[in-house]
């Protein structure tokens, strides 16, 4: 009998007090179905510090009004702290500028923001987008509508069995007809980690823009725009620890520039009357209504958040801990991983023989584990790897090794149940 | 785990190994497709109706222990019903998996199995799953029925 290969010792990240940080976080502290909750669906939703419940909950005590338009004390308070959270996302991203961060509703907004104003004024028929196998539904449904709407068609770069985009045949596709290539920095079904720099560069040398999908990157990765280079970077602020409802398009200044506005109404005005309205400036001019306030300024206290925990660190433990769980998993028979690439974040996706993802979901979510089961909105990832739904479960800074013990545990109680 | 026990029945494993009447079907006179867009089940019911009754039926497709027992049980349950009857088991059932515990479950047979679904909202779209498909197949509804 071959000796199964001993799981390697979770090794701490020094100076990363993984136990301190989670007494940030109050949700962690309940039971679920009697056992401790152990929240493995950061993908899906990351949980809140109390940093960000605070800074929400402030804004609605002491200076909830109206930004950019009042002459009182509290309008003038909230204007400061929403555009200082702005900053903090330029920082947070190394922008050149606030000017080029567009606070949207999240990632799948952002996308929607560029496919629409983006492709409106450059995409024409016969023009061709570039995504890949592995993008999420809010990545390949705008770039299909924008198609729909103006002739132009998509071109899918393939993955590999392990889940990694196949360089060379992806090149391939960027050719005189591409408007542009958007592409997902860390996949949120497979967790597989994008050469994003490459790309923009093979693309950039063509003058093709290139749009990154950093939903799944941002809480797990440093990042970087100007080290990228990208034309366009999009993340939801509800994945890294902050408020659903907020998130962040960057934008080169001279694109976002060239853009129409997305949605017309107030704020992304100057002077309106009804012969002629001329648009404000960035990044106010894709900012129409009243935005989320609270969010965006519970956005900027959750970047202040990662930023003090420091993302090496966190990146380093989130290492630790895939590593651990994947040779967890290799021990269990009849588990199998969907997503095996070298370079991965954070996501641990599987299938058990002979039980549907669905029920293990079940199963475990009775001892108390939050896992997400289904197609992860990719479904074409799904077809690729032929099952129908997968098991996921996802990483934040605050998961322990006993997080992914009491997961194995879980899962070898699903396998009993089922008798498998 | 008690709860857990009662969801997954010995019934309901052997229905999920071994689901009955798992193939398509030539001569249907009636057919439609069910998709669970929450995880991924599919399911196709094939029926043969003369004279208002049922005289076979049959599924195919994919999903998870819930939704193809439930299919399961479901075929063997409405060979030889009459339509009207088909849809007042129906009726029984999704009261039996949605509603506050009832005491008396008319008739429902083996379909009793799954009344553990009743613990577990997430999972009652699984169990009717094949059940809503049937109706749409009964009322020859060819769009794919959605339980999202």
């Amino acid at each position: 009998m071959k000796m199964a290969e001993p799981v390697p010792l979770h090794k701490p990240v020094p100076g990363f007090d993984v136990y301190r940080l989670r007494e940030d976080f109050p949700i962690l502290r309940q039971r679920v179905h009697g056992k401790p909750l152990v929240y493995l669906d950061n993908a899906a939703t990351s949980q809140k510090p109390l940093a960000v419940i605070e800074a929400e909950d402030r804004y609605y005590r002491e200076y909830n009004s109206n930004i950019h338009r009042g002459v009182h004390t509290l309008s003038q308070q909230a204007t400061d702290a929403y555009e200082q959270a702005r900053a903090k996302a330029a920082r947070f991203l190394n922008a050149r500028s606030p000017k080029e961060i567009v606070f949207v509703r999240g990632a799948t907004e952002a996308i929607n923001l560029v496919a629409a104003a983006f492709g409106r004024a450059r995409v024409k028929e016969g023009d061709e987008i570039v995504l890949t196998a592995m993008e999420h539904h809010s990545n390949i449904v705008p770039w299909q509508m924008l198609c729909e709407q103006t002739g132009a068609r998509l071109r899918v770069a393939s993955i590999n069995d392990d889940g990694e985009l196949l360089f060379e045949e992806y090149k391939k596709l960027i050719g005189p007809r591409t408007k542009m290539v958007a592409v997902v920095h860390v996949s949120n079904a497979l967790g597989s980690i994008n050469p994003v720099k490459e790309i923009v560069r093979y693309a950039r040398e063509r003058e093709v823009p290139v749009l990154v999908d950093g939903a799944q990157a941002v809480p797990h990765v440093k990042v970087d725009v100007q080290d990228l280079d990208c034309d366009f970077y999009v993340f939801s602020g509800h994945k890294i620890y902050g408020p659903t409802g907020s998130g962040v398009l960057y934008g080169r200044e001279a694109l976002l520039k060239a853009m129409p506005p997305y949605q017309g109404g107030g704020d992304m005005i100057l002077t309106v009357s009804f012969e002629k309205t001329t648009y404000n400036e960035l990044p106010y001019k894709f900012e129409a209504g009243t935005p989320n306030i609270a969010g965006g300024i519970g956005l900027g206290a959750a970047l202040d958040y990662v930023t003090a925990a420091g993302l090496d660190a966190i990146a380093a433990h989130e290492h630790e801990l895939l590593a651990y769980a994947t040779a967890a998993v290799s021990e269990v028979s009849g588990l199998r991983l969907i997503g095996t690439a070298k370079e991965k974040a954070s996501i641990l996706s599987f299938v058990m023989e002979g039980v549907h993802p669905h029920d293990i979901g079940t199963i475990l979510d009775h001892e108390g584990v939050a896992i997400r089961t289904g197609h992860h909105c990719a479904m074409p990832v799904m077809d690729r790897f032929h099952v129908p739904a997968t098991a996921r479960a996802s990483f934040a800074l605050y998961n322990t090794k006993e997080d992914v013990d009491a997961l194995m545990a879980a899962v070898r109680t699903a396998k009993e149940v089922f008798g498998v | 785990m008690s709860d857990l026990r009662e969801l997954y029945q010995e019934v309901i494993f052997d229905h999920n190994r071994k689901p009955r009447n798992f193939h398509g079907m030539a001569n249907a006179n009636h057919a439609a497709e069910g998709y669970n867009p929450l995880c991924g089940d599919k399911v196709k019911i094939y029926l043969k109706v003369d004279n208002g009754v049922i005289g076979d039926v049959s599924f195919e497709g994919s999903g998870c222990a819930i939704s193809t027992a439930s299919a399961s049980l479901m075929t063997e349950t409405l060979k030889g019903r009459t339509l009207l009857e088909a849809e007042k088991l129906f009726e029984t059932f999704h009261t039996m998996v949605t509603g506050p515990e009832v005491a008396h479950l008319e008739n429902l047979g083996k379909l009793e199995v799954l009344c553990g679904v009743r613990e577990f909202p997430a999972r009652v779209k699984c169990a009717t799953l094949a059940w809503h498909t049937l109706h749409a197949a009964l009322h020859d509804d060819h769009h794919t029925v959605s339980t999202e």
